[in-house]
Order: C-alpha cells, then structure tokens, then sequence
C-alpha cells in the first residue's frame, strides 16, 4: 500500500491533548495536501481524532482551525496552483478559506475508540503508561481488519516492548514529537528490532513531508531526548542536595537552576523544564527508564515535591502551572519551599544566590541573544575560555555541569542508545533549543 | 498628430494655479517602531483630521477654504467605509455646507484629487481647494491587502494572477525586462534604486524606513526572489510599503493667496500638466514600457513648455524597484534598456544629476495609495520652498522645475504635473 493510501484512514489516540493536537494538525494537513495537489476531494480521507474528553475536542477544532488557517496564509501562492481549476476561487481570501474548510473536513472528532478499527495508521499521544499503551494497541489490533501500522509518541517506553506485549508483528514503530509539533523542527524515529520495514520507511517519508530533521535513536528506554534529560536532571538534583548542606534547600534548587539556564546558557534553567514537562511526568519517565536500565535513576526530591501536590505542567492553553516555581506571564516569581510548605519570593533568594556565585565571565550573552549570535561559536568559545580561567563557586559549578553533560551525551552513544555524538548534539540543539550541543571541546 | 496638438492646447493652463501649505502624516507600517498590528491602530479619521487640519492651519483657517476633494483607493475594502467627501466637515467645522467630493484611480487617486482641484481653479468655481489623499491599508495581513489592491487591475484577469497579485504584474515586467537586457545588469539598477530610497528615507521623519539601520542595503536588496512564496523575479525590497497615511495641500488660484494673506513664496505654481488613461483589459503592448506614463509626462513637459533638463527633481511613482527603472526611461533620462545603468551609476541618487523621491519615494517614505499623488506634490512643495529639512537639496537656479508622475494600476491612470517656485 502506497504513503498516500495509507493516508487514507488514519487514528490518532489522544488527540486533543498537547501533543495529539500537533499531531492531529501536521497529520491532517498532509492527508489534505495530498488529494489537494492531486486535485482529489479531501473528504475521501478521514482522520478519526480520538479523545476522551468531548470539550477537549472541541477546543481541539477551534485550536486547528486557527492553525490551518495561519499555515494557509503562509502558502497561498502554492494554494492558488493546487485550485486553479475552480473557478469559483478568486480572491486570495476565498482560497484560503477552502483551503482551511478542506482540511478540517478531513478531520472526524470522536470519543469513541472503535474509530480506529478502520484505521490504517494509528498514531498514539496518550498518557505515558506501558500498560494503557499496550491495551489499546492490542484492541485495535485484534479488532482492526487492515493490520494498521502504529506510530507512537512516547518519549521513554522501549517500542519492541510494547510490539511484543501487544502482538503487533512489528507494525509499530516510535515517532517522537517534540513538544510543540507544529513548531519543533526535532523527530526522534525509534524503529524497535524486527520492525515492519515498509513501516520505517513510511515514517521516514512523512517525517521528511512534514520538513522535519529527523534522528534515529536506537530502542532504548528514554530513548536520545530523555535520555539525556532525566540524567541531566538527576546531576543537578545530586549538586542541589550537595548545596543545600550549607545553605537553604531553595536557594541550592535556584542555585542550579541559574547554573543550568545562565551559565551554560540555556533557555531555561534544568528545575524550570522540569516544571515545563510536569514534575509528574519527569518522575513517570524516569520510572520507566529505572525499571529497564541496568541503572538507577530514582529522584528523591521531586517525590517529595509530588507528596506536597507540587506537579507543574502546563494548562490546556500552554501556560504554565504553578511547581517547583510559580510563574507569572512565563516569568519566575516564587520558589517552593518544602520546609514551610509555601511558596516564598524568587527575589530575596535570587540576591544570595548571585552573591555566592560570584561574577559571571565578561564575554556572558544570554541564550536569547547568543541563538542570534552570527559568529555564536567564537563567542562561546570565548566564554568558555572565560569560565575556565575563573574559580569562583558559580564558575567551578558551572564547569562541573558542563562536563557531566559532555558525559552523559558520551554515554548515550556508549550505550548503543545514539548512533553517534552529533545525534545527541542535534536533539540537545533542536529539540531542546540548547545554543549548542553538550558534547563539545569548549572545556 | 492632431490629437497630440488638440491636447496640448488643452492642456495649456488658462489661470495661474498654486499649491501651499503641504502637509504629510507619518507614513504608518512595518518599518516603524510605534507601529503594532496586533492593537488597534488609528483609522481613517485621525490621519485626514491630522493632515487636513494641519492644511487649513496653514492657510488662515477653514472659512478660507471654498471646496474640499479627497483621494482615496480602497477604504470602501479596507475600512469598509467609503463616503469620505463627507468627513470633511468632520475636520473642521467651518467645512460644513461646502462642496466635498471624493475621486478614486487605484494608486492615482491622490494625483487624481489633485487634478480635480486644480480644475475647480480653472473653472473658477473655487480660490482654494483642500485637496486631501489618505488611505489605512494595514487593517488587513498583506495576503488580504493583496486582493484589496488588486481592483486596480481587471477582476477577470485577478483568477490567473499571483496571489500578490501587483507584485506578480511587475515582476512579470522586470522578467521581461530581465529576458532583453540581463538579469544582474537590471538588478544591479534595482539594487541601487532601492539603496537611494533608504538613505533618503533616513532624512524625513516622516518615512516609514526612517529608522531603517541596515548597513549593506545593496547586498541586502541583491537577496534572491523566492518564487515558492512570493514573485519569480522580485523580492520584498523591491516593493513599496504597506502604508496607513494621509498628505494634504491648498491649491489656490492668485486671490485665493491673497484673500488668505500667503506669500508667492510660501507657494508653488503649476505650470504643467499631463493626464493620461490606457484601456485597463489589455496586457501592455510592451512590458518593458511603461507607455502611458511616458505619454503623461509628454503632456505635462509639453504643457509646461520646458524639457527634461529643466527638472531640478522628480517625484515618480515606484512601487517597485523596476517601475522607478522603466519610469526613468519613459521620462526620457535613459534610452530604452538603459534606464538600469542610469540608475546603478547613481544619477537618480540625491546628489546625482536629477535627484528622484527625495524622501525615500514609495519604497522608502511609503505607500499609503490614495494618499501617494498629494504626498508627491507635498514633497515637491517642501523642496522648492526649502521646506524640505535634512531631506533638502540645492534647486539650481537655471532649473528651477520639479515634475511629479503618479501612476494607477498597471500603468493605466497616470498624472503628471510640473511644479516652479512661485
């Protein structure tokens, strides 16, 4: 069966969540393009949006309407080729509009599982549990007389386990969006042992239709991102609880989180994207990972945040919830402090942790401004050498994490999870938006 | 050869004309920093009160002010409001009960208005006219704007058009022009161009790219067209800007002046017009040519009675970096195909030997289309009366004349009009 058949029919499970609605729109778009530029009805294609929750769905179609409509905006003078033959399309306004309409009618909102016994493709965005995985997996499966191909989203279960605990003969391959998949140049594809090669080849088709940069991980639990991730994570909560031995346990958490956004010149300090992924789900992934590495990676701290009701995430309209920080329009207000069981102002800490940092290297630029560094390289190559003169506490801080970091990207490859360092390097740059890759020579 | 006579004769001027107290809103759009499309932006009414208000200022007050014309394009599409003869008495009060109209030619309108005032002066139904050009374009995304300004071609021809449907039309010229003379050898012109209307930008205040800071602007307009997205042959510096604005000017017959107590020096006069319109169904007979320009400004040189080498300045209509190129031939400053080295040599540059859109043009000042013909006039105005500021340059004495050239559509409605220090 031909990518555009298989585009025919399509699931995608968990679709008016973060992830699923990204999913649901590029995954929509291109079933529409297709019929579109062959000048074909786009309502011979159905894409079953499944969900729990029918006011998710609904935000869900408002949500892709906005989206289709900003991406039509962007391609009309391809729109006005793929309708040139109606003659009822005139103004750029009239096409645009079809074109939106076009693609929403391609898009089926349900609530109802059984949409995908149809399916040929069944792309899954569901919460991160192995066991909802495979019991879903395997219902259609069974009851699904195509044999649908499954591209899953998870971003840490190993896929040759959920193939095998599901029974899918190897017609399941990992798709790893980043969040959000609209925007996110990064996909990880995790083809498991023994997948379908047709398979592998139409996800590597469509990740190349949807103009992404696309990186093999190896079927590993964590997979390249949260590989590096959870580890990264797990070092700065080790440092954090080293400091808190001599001073307040908030100020070693925004300690850390300085350390990891300024020094090393991130968009956002390590406790921040914990927040931004959700304390819950950080601690979820890493479950999975410890119970299938020969390795622990068990995080105290973030328990006890969880036994406080302290979760993050973030709202259905992307903004922040409150967690190991509370925000406000993006920015960080307060810290938690698990001793008094408050939050307590970002500004009092944030003044003893600079003081005990010490100065920064003069050559510092913020990750906002260094992304846009022409000549980013030798700038860091400057800052690094700067920071590698300095002895002062946030200096030798620094330095220490930027060398677990090169090491936790060495790693991966030592444990066959990448193929190689610039993988690590390329999703550490584009899927998390570091100014550069961990594993480097600055230091 | 006897229509050609027939209207030199009418186009020979019976009364001495004048234009005074000039005034130009700040050219609104990308390019400058209190500009914001995400918040409401000021509308029609703000931009016409500014000028307008500033105008009748200017000439002693509205009882000074016999009739009023405005020159607008599209607001009917972009405001969803036309009727605009009507907000003059919303200016200012003492315009109530007198005659107001508003005149509409695409991008010609405000040159249009212009015309039409002068003519209230020749018929001597009014001593000063209020002649003002505004239109608010950027209440729409460009892709939207781009249908709204396609009336000013032929709707039949909008199907097959490219979705920046204008863009397309001339970038269709510039591959024409491309195909005949080369393809560097005319970017170079454009690039040039397009260096000249910054730098001018910068001096006026007004401009939408006065705060341009680009250092390279050459090499910045040398930037490949991206045909996936935009036009085969010409990129987004090689067009005007989406302007919101109004420009404002008093055409005034000699009593007109002396009634409001303004002296021939605060004053230009019209010594020359042209007006000319080409059947908007056809494809120009040459897309190299912009033939109906050069027949306007015939007229006008000819109705004036003076030669190119006259012009101390030109005002010209580039709406693209290409129209200023075939402009300067259709003038008759270069041969055809030549109009490209004219150009690259720096002759069309402020220090060049005729110095063109002194204040950046269409690409540099802006282009709010209805507002476009008497923000020519008003520039010229200010450099002949050396009102000009940091955007001034030396009127040679022996000449003195100025031409403004505004073009409609595809080179289909045209005015040109030849202004001297009164």
């Amino acid at each position: 069966m031909t990518y555009n058949n298989k585009l025919t029919n399509v699931a995608v499970l968990g679709a008016a969540g973060k992830m699923g609605s990204g999913i649901v729109l590029l995954t929509a778009i291109e079933m529409a393009n297709l019929r579109i530029a062959g000048g074909k009805d786009p309502g011979e294609a159905s894409l079953h949006a499944i969900d729990i929750s029918p006011a998710a769905l609904s935000g869900l179609m408002k949500y892709l309407r906005t989206q289709v409509l900003k991406s039509a905006e962007k391609m009309t003078v391809q729109l006005r080729k793929w309708y040139a033959a109606n003659p009822n399309l005139i103004e750029n306004e009239e096409v645009i509009n079809q074109y939106v309409n076009d693609v929403l009618s391609v898009v089926k909102p349900t609530t109802r599982m059984e949409a995908a016994y149809e399916a040929h493709v069944v792309f899954e965005a569901v919460s991160e549990n192995p066991d909802l995985k495979v019991k879903l997996f395997s219902n259609i499966y069974q009851n699904n007389p195509n044999k649908p191909w499954f591209l899953t989203n998870t971003s840490s279960i190993p896929i040759g386990e959920i193939n095998e605990k599901a029974g899918l003969n190897g017609n399941i391959i990992g798709l790893h969006f980043y969040n959000p998949p609209a925007v996110q140049k990064l996909m990880e594809i995790i083809p498991p042992k023994d997948v379908n090669p047709e398979l592998t080849d139409f996800a590597n088709q469509l990740a190349k239709n949807l103009k992404k940069i696309i990186v093999l991980s190896n079927d590993v639990a964590g997979f390249i991102g949260n590989g590096f991730f959870m580890r990264d994570i797990l070092f700065a909560v080790l440092e954090t609880q080293k400091l808190a031995e001599k001073m307040p346990l908030t100020e070693a958490i925004c300690t850390l989180d300085k350390i990891s956004r300024d020094y090393l010149i991130r968009p956002m300090g390590i406790f921040q994207l914990s927040d931004y992924v959700g304390v819950d789900v950080c601690l979820f992934i890493m479950s999975v990972m410890d119970k299938r590495l020969n390795e622990t990676l068990q995080c105290q701290l973030f328990e006890q945040f969880m036994e406080q009701g302290i979760k993050g995430g973030q709202f259905a309209d992307g903004s922040q919830k409150d967690g190991i920080f509370r925000y406000e329009k993006g920015r960080i207000t307060d810290v938690y402090d698990l001793g008094s069981k408050k939050y307590i102002d970002i500004e009092a800490v944030a003044e003893k942790v600079d003081t005990f940092l010490g100065t920064m290297p003069a050559s510092w630029q913020p990750w906002k401004n260094a992304i846009k560094n022409r000549s980013r390289e030798g700038m860091l190559q400057q800052y690094f050498n700067e920071l590698k003169q300095m002895e002062t506490p946030g200096a030798e801080l620094a330095k220490a994490y930027a060398r677990k970091a090169n090491e936790i990207g060495q790693q991966l490859v030592a444990d066959g999870v990448a193929h190689k360092t610039e993988d690590v390097n390329t999703v550490m740059m584009t899927g998390f938006f570091h100014a550069y890759g961990p594993v480097n020579d600055y230091l | 050869m006897i229509i050609c006579k027939k209207l030199r004769t009418m186009n020979k001027l019976r009364k001495r004309v004048f234009l005074t107290a000039g005034y130009n809103t700040v050219s609104m759009g990308t390019g400058r920093k209190e500009f914001n499309p995400k918040k409401q932006m000021p509308g029609l009414e703000h931009y016409m009160k500014e000028a307008g208000q500033a105008s009748i200022a200017a000439v002693g007050g509205a009882q000074n002010i016999d009739e009023c014309v405005v020159g607008n394009f599209m607001s009917a599409r972009f405001n969803k409001q036309a009727h605009l003869g009507a907000f003059m008495p919303m200016i200012d009060e003492g315009l109530r009960y007198k005659p107001a109209v508003s005149v509409e030619g695409a991008c010609a309108s405000g040159g249009l208005a212009l015309l039409t005032g002068i003519r209230s002066i020749l018929a001597e139904t009014a001593d000063m006219a209020l002649v003002i050009g505004v239109e608010v374009q950027n209440t729409v995304k460009a892709i939207y704007g781009a249908d709204v300004l396609a009336g000013a071609g032929w709707y039949p021809k909008r199907k097959n058009g490219h979705a920046y449907f204008f863009p397309g039309q001339f970038s269709n010229r510039a591959g024409a022009y491309f195909e005949k003379y080369g393809r560097d050898y005319a970017r170079k012109g454009f690039a040039r161009w397009f260096r000249n209307a910054i730098e001018n930008a910068r001096l006026c205040p007004t401009a939408q790219e006065y705060e341009n800071k680009v250092e390279d602007l050459e090499k910045l307009a040398f930037t490949e067209p991206m045909p996936a997205v935009f036009t085969d042959y010409l990129n987004v510096f090689d067009c005007s800007k989406v302007s919101d604005g109004a420009s404002s000017i008093v055409v005034a017959s000699e009593e007109g002046l002396k009634k409001a107590g303004i002296p021939l020096s605060e004053a230009v006069e019209i010594t020359g017009w042209g007006q000319a319109e080409e059947d908007i169904t056809q494809e120009p007979d040459d897309p190299t040519r912009l033939s109906t320009m050069a027949e306007s400004v015939k007229q006008a040189l000819s109705s004036a009675n003076i030669t190119i080498n006259d012009l101390a300045t030109i005002e010209l209509h580039d709406c693209f970096t290409v129209a200023g190129i075939l402009a300067m031939e259709a003038i008759g400053f270069a041969k055809q195909g030549e109009g490209a080295r004219f150009v690259a040599e720096g002759h069309t540059a402020r220090d060049g030997k005729i110095p063109v859109n002194t204040t950046g043009g269409l690409i540099g000042w802006g282009h709010p289309t209805g507002a476009t013909g008497v923000h020519m006039a008003v520039t010229i105005w200010e450099q002949l009366t050396g009102k000009a500021g940091k955007a001034q340059i030396a009127i040679p004495a022996d000449r003195p004349y100025g031409l403004t050239v505004n073009m409609g559509g595809d080179d289909k409605s045209l005015v040109a009009l030849v202004y001297r220090k009164a």
